[in-house]
């Protein structure tokens, strides 16, 4: 619970859901991260630190390169938690439907 | 196809939308009535809505409580801002859990879609990081639960 809240919080700054947004599509070292925010590299750095706490992203060393990728593991965790909800959520929704049906009926019943 | 939406917008947001096969008036009455409320709105299984007081008039007060077998039970509270019957509702509220969550200002209109009924709920949060608690933890009641595509940021790891 506590690594799907640091998740969520990691995930309520913009610039933050940009660079997962990059990295869906493939690794990125920091410097290649930098340039279509038109950020400094250190600022990139620091939500990238925020990132990889909450365990979205993580690392690898390539001689000097360090490029970063997304942690699957985390994803497939945020994924099912918020599918769990919107079950949830549809559940009431058809309990809804449900209501609705009766009302329309007894409405019906009322217009004999 | 899924009748039900749930995307965030901007930093604050959450809209919900879904279709209904009934008229606008019904649906607005499903989220006004007790007696049509403790009906429906329950969250997972295994959970009831014992209490349930609306006064569905501007500045009135409503008050929700669940409760399950195990004995667990949680509230919210709110006040209406604006009612238009059948169209639009508009409030605030918070869940107490039983710390009490940030303010969560809620409108909800209730359009004609054919012969059903298309609801939207945009919800406002005070900041980014309320929202992300709200959608981390503190959704069990399952009313603003969902899936969440983040600013159409589609969460699939390549990797």
């Amino acid at each position: 619970m506590s690594t799907l809240d640091s998740a969520f919080s990691a995930l309520a700054d913009p610039t933050r859901r940009g660079i997962l947004a990059r990295l869906a599509k493939g690794e990125a070292t920091v410097m290649e991260l930098a340039k279509p925010f038109h950020m400094t590299q250190p600022a990139i750095s620091q939500h990238l630190k925020v990132l990889e706490h909450a365990g979205l992203v993580v690392s690898r060393v390539d001689g000097s390169r360090r490029p970063r990728r997304l942690a699957k593991p985390a994803i497939d965790a945020i994924d099912q938690w918020l599918a769990m909800l919107r079950k949830a959520l549809e559940k009431n929704y058809q309990r809804l439907d449900q209501v609705l049906a009766a009302m329309e009926k007894q409405k019906e019943g009322e217009g004999k | 196809m899924s009748k039900l939406t749930l995307k965030t917008e901007g930093d604050t947001h959450i809209v919900v939308t879904r279709r209904f096969a009934a008229s606008p008036e019904a649906v607005y009455r499903a989220h006004t009535e007790p007696k049509l409320i403790q009906q429906w709105l329950l969250g997972p299984e295994g959970w009831t809505m014992p209490v349930c007081i609306n006064e569905a008039k501007p500045g009135g007060k409503f008050r929700y409580e669940w409760a399950n077998a195990k004995g667990h039970s949680f509230y919210i509270t709110g006040e209406f801002l604006e009612l238009q019957p059948y169209h639009r509702i508009v409030h605030v509220e918070r869940m107490h859990l039983p710390d009490v969550t940030p303010d969560n200002h809620v409108e909800t209109t209730f359009d004609p879609d054919g012969a059903g009924t298309l609801m939207t709920i945009r919800m406002t949060l005070p900041d980014a990081q309320a929202r992300a608690a709200m959608l981390s933890t503190g959704m069990e009641r399952g009313m603003e639960a969902s899936y969440v595509r983040l600013d159409g940021l589609s969460l699939h790891a390549t990797a």
